[in-house]
């Protein structure tokens, strides 16, 4: 895939796909993790990684973060590369994942307001506030963090993902765990924060209704490769099945190829 | 926007390892309780010491009267919870598996360390102004008595408590909470060899080349110079410095490959307890 050409003046227009990969791969000790994928994000998309365990999905977001040094290829994210630059671009980045956590002993204010100090966000209490009126979390914002439930703490995550209102927001399986009425609450406000900011949103998961609700498109992954890739609808129509899930275990198991 | 070095960064860092440190009594306490023990330990022994019949003569040759002991045990404290402070305040991250959360954000590692440093500090006054307030009232030991000295003793102390801490860190970040116990036991391999309570020419001659390699020998030298000679040496305190700065530096290089190292592993999300 030939990566999109940033303009003249080389600044990133809004044209241009908010996140560029291209050619990566990632080796762990001789396994291989990413396996030279390539793929363009639409600025103002929502495009699900979707894949089972060990597909590669977490691996290849954290590339994309820069968290996770790539054996090789690119990673540009708002037309910055992240290998190189990747500081230029971060204030305008977040994610989550139910594998990170904030400390437990902080309340849910203290560690937002400290989020909020490192991504320079001005209106500190205010933009707390809206937070935890919007994610409806008002009531634990003196609670320490480590006495939260599972769907408490899912919210809070994702108000720290949206506390400096990013451009660009990468989830990692936001709904792992969660019971199913939280699940479509928090699909319900990444959607909603979608359609007001015009956010671009690269999401991981496995669970084929979230990525059926919330994306534009599909990229599917098995063994680090891309096995499909597509709208919803599209894949549905390739693969000749009614739901991604029957899609998927198509995939999976080998019964049928990418075209 | 500020691609740059952020002191607001940094204050935010401190005011969560502030927030972190406020939120447990126990973790407080903790901070004066060893210093404190310490404290009592060796200042009662030079005590006896000072005034057993046998050792008359000698004690006043070890400087006991002037409160060698008691001096070295402070400065020793001064150096071991330097460390303790920089590097018990990077594991707080590690064991909240938040460490993902601030390489995403745009925290610098320069501000992540400088916020490290401060916080170092902030724990070792905690711990140490009341212990060597109590010296004074218990032995009579007047450790703010030394002056100018104290200064320069507690500066290359710091410095290397840094040093060491930052390398540590740099070893839990690649290897993760398995390496942990290296932050609480690394800095006793210094407790012989930077010659604490004793001369460096008690150590055979081949272990004093080792022990001129560490800055705090230089340190504990001085303050024996100090206190038996009265005699303040600056140039011990030179050397101390310009070694400090070149182990530092290497810990600064050491702590960047590791976590490149991380990124490379990918562990940087897979850390926690």
């Amino acid at each position: 895939m030939q990566l999109a050409v940033p303009s003249a003046s080389g600044a990133f227009e809004p044209a241009d796909p908010a996140i560029e990969v291209e050619a990566l791969t990632k080796r762990f000790k001789g396994v291989v993790a990413v396996d030279d994928l390539s793929f363009a994000v639409a600025r103002g998309s929502v495009t699900g990684l979707l894949g089972g365990n060990g597909a590669g999905k977490s691996t290849t977001i954290g590339m994309i973060m820069g968290l996770v040094l790539p054996t090789s290829g690119k990673v540009r994210v708002l037309g910055i590369d992240m290998l190189r630059e990747r500081h230029r671009v971060l204030a305008r980045m977040n994610f989550e994942s139910p594998y990170v956590d904030m400390p437990h002993r902080l309340s849910v204010r203290q560690n937002l307001e400290v989020f909020a100090r490192l991504y320079g966000v001005a209106e500190i209490d205010a933009r707390i506030a809206h937070l935890a009126s919007d994610l409806a979390f008002e009531d634990l914002l003196d609670r320490p963090s480590g006495q939260l439930s599972a769907g408490q703490k899912t919210r809070v995550a994702l108000a720290k993902a949206l506390i400096n209102e990013p451009a660009v927001l990468l989830l990692d399986e936001p709904t792992a765990s969660l019971d199913p009425d939280t699940a479509d609450w928090v699909r319900t406000h990444i959607e909603n924060y979608r359609g007001g900011r015009r956010a671009t949103i690269l999401l991981a998961s496995h669970n084929m209704r979230e990525v059926e609700r919330l994306c534009d498109r599909v990229i599917m992954l098995k063994q680090g490769r891309i096995v499909g890739d597509g709208s919803p609808e599209e894949l549905l129509a390739r693969f000749e099945r009614s739901n991604l899930e029957e899609v998927f275990l198509d995939l999976a198991r080998g019964r049928r190829q990418a075209q | 926007m500020n691609n740059g070095f952020s002191l607001g960064r940094v204050g935010a860092m401190v005011r969560r390892y502030v927030y972190l440190l406020r939120s447990s009594v126990p973790r407080i306490l903790d901070l004066v309780y060893w210093p404190l023990v310490q404290m009592l330990t060796w200042g009662f022994l030079q005590t006896y010491l000072a005034k057993a019949p046998a050792a008359g003569p000698i004690a006043g040759r070890l400087g006991l009267a002037a409160g060698a002991l008691i001096g070295a045990m402070l400065l020793w404290d001064i150096l071991f919870r330097s460390q303790l402070g920089f590097s018990v305040s990077f594991l707080e991250e590690m064991w909240s598996r938040n460490i993902a959360n601030l390489m995403m954000s745009p925290l610098r590692i320069s501000e992540f360390i400088l916020s490290l440093m401060v916080m170092s500090l902030i724990r070792l006054a905690i711990g140490i102004v009341p212990v060597s307030l109590l010296a004074i009232w218990f032995f009579g030991f007047n450790l703010w008595g030394l002056g100018l000295a104290l200064g320069a003793f507690f500066a290359n102390l710091v410095l290397a408590g840094w040093g060491l801490g930052l390398f540590v860190s740099g070893l839990v970040l690649r290897y993760g909470l398995a390496a942990e116990s290296l932050v609480w036991t690394m800095m006793f391999l210094m407790l012989p060899l930077a010659c604490v309570y004793y001369p460096v020419t008690i150590l055979p001659p081949w272990l004093q080349v080792f022990a001129w390699a560490l800055p705090p020998t230089y340190v504990f030298e001085g303050l024996r110079a100090l206190l038996i000679h009265h005699e303040f040496r600056g140039d011990l305190m030179a050397e101390a410095f310009g070694l400090n700065l070149v182990i530092f530096a290497a810990a600064v290089i050491g702590f960047q490959l590791m976590l490149e190292n991380a990124r490379r592993a990918g562990s940087l999300l897979q850390t926690g307890e």
